[in-house]
């Protein structure tokens, strides 16, 4: 349940930069949310319903991008998606990879007037 | 109107957390970020690291708990500093937090901080408390499918703890293939079966740690 406080935290960004742009409506915030994160999709839309009212976002849509996991092998280099949880490298079966996306929990942007 | 802004949901928490890594840093602190379902052991594991490490190291604990000091109770008579920190509901640590206590602690003396996460597999894998790498702990009895339900705090953590190997020949858990899954999630981790009531592997664990602790300290001289 850590969704909440990651969307109070994000709708207190939003809220104080709609402020210094003087806009007084929000209506649309895009976040950007990788599968490798534990942020539910359903409970940050939850959250967001909740916590949004008596703001400036109070009707505001939230779009949630989600971004699936993309690694890339330390030994060679190479760059692939992998299937389910084999994360090991599967041109030349190295354990050790980084994670290139699927770690990604931020605001893109918001739109209002 | 379109504002971009990029910003990082756990931005003041990473912020916070890298004050942490500086502040254990400056005082050669290795610090571990424990991280298990509830009831998998992590307790029970930290009572013998303690009865095997602190006659030889200045350790102290700090406990995240919900709501009670129970976990903190059952360590306060080895004789380590231990402090409590209820979440009052939230479900991990965070880096503020630790960064709270941090200043109540006797750091010069310390050689090593134990941080035992609340009961959580999930949310704790997200929060960064400034630790030098998370353990996590898996256990026997909660049956083989752990990894693959949740790989994201396999993939952060630097070990893996799997407790409760005595409890095998009772359950359809299976070892190996409970490895092979982790291994495939994350090919650097240091995987440790033991079984923290009985004894069995605990000594390959400690010496691993010790030697951690060690080598954060031989570092910090450079
Ligand atoms: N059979 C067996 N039981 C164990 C082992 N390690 C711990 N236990 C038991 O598991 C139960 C939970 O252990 P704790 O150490 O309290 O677990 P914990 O992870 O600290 O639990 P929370 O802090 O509540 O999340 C206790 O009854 C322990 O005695 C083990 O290696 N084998
Ligand atoms: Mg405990
Ligand atoms: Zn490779």
């Amino acid at each position: 349940m850590h969704e909440l406080a990651l969307v109070q935290g994000l709708l207190e960004s939003v809220l104080e930069q709609a402020k210094k742009h003087q806009i007084k409506k929000i209506e649309r915030v895009k976040i950007v949310v990788g599968d490798m994160t534990s942020a539910m999709p359903e409970s940050l839309q939850f959250a967001f319903e909740v916590l949004r009212r008596d703001t400036p976002a109070g009707e505001a849509v939230l779009e949630i991008e989600r971004r699936p996991v993309k690694l890339t092998c330390q030994e060679c280099h190479f760059v692939f998606r992998p299937e389910g949880l084999k994360y090991s490298c599967p041109q030349c079966v190295s354990g050790r990879t980084s994670i290139v996306e699927g770690r990604e929990l931020f605001v893109e942007y918001f739109e209002g007037e | 109107m379109k504002v971009f802004m990029a910003r990082d949901l756990l931005q003041t928490n990473a912020g916070m957390a890298q004050r942490n890594r500086g502040v254990f840093s400056r005082h050669n602190i290795l610090a571990i970020n424990l991280i298990s379902s509830p009831g998998a052991g992590k307790t029970t594991l930290l009572e013998k690291m303690l009865d095997a490490l602190a006659g030889e190291m200045n350790i102290a604990v700090i406990e995240g708990d919900i709501y009670t000091s129970r976990d903190a109770q059952r360590l306060e008579d080895k004789g380590v500093e231990v402090i409590q920190i209820n979440t009052a509901g939230a479900c991990h640590l965070d880096a503020g937090m630790i960064a709270g206590v941090l200043k109540e602690m006797p750091l010069e003396k310390l050689d090593m901080i134990v941080i035992e996460n609340v009961g959580n597999l999930v949310c704790p894998a997200e929060f960064d408390l400034g630790e030098d790498f998370k353990i996590s702990v898996l256990s026997v009895s909660e049956g083989s499918d752990k990894p693959a339900k949740y790989p994201l705090i396999f993939r952060q953590s630097r070990a893996c703890i799997i407790n409760k190997i005595d409890l095998i020949p009772y359950t359809d858990f299976q070892l190996e293939q409970v490895i092979d899954e982790i291994k495939d999630i994350n090919g650097n981790l240091e995987i440790f079966p033991v079984s923290a009531t009985k004894g069995d592997g605990m000594g390959a664990w400690i010496s691993w740690i010790r030697d951690m602790q060690k080598g954060k300290s031989r570092s910090a001289g450079e």
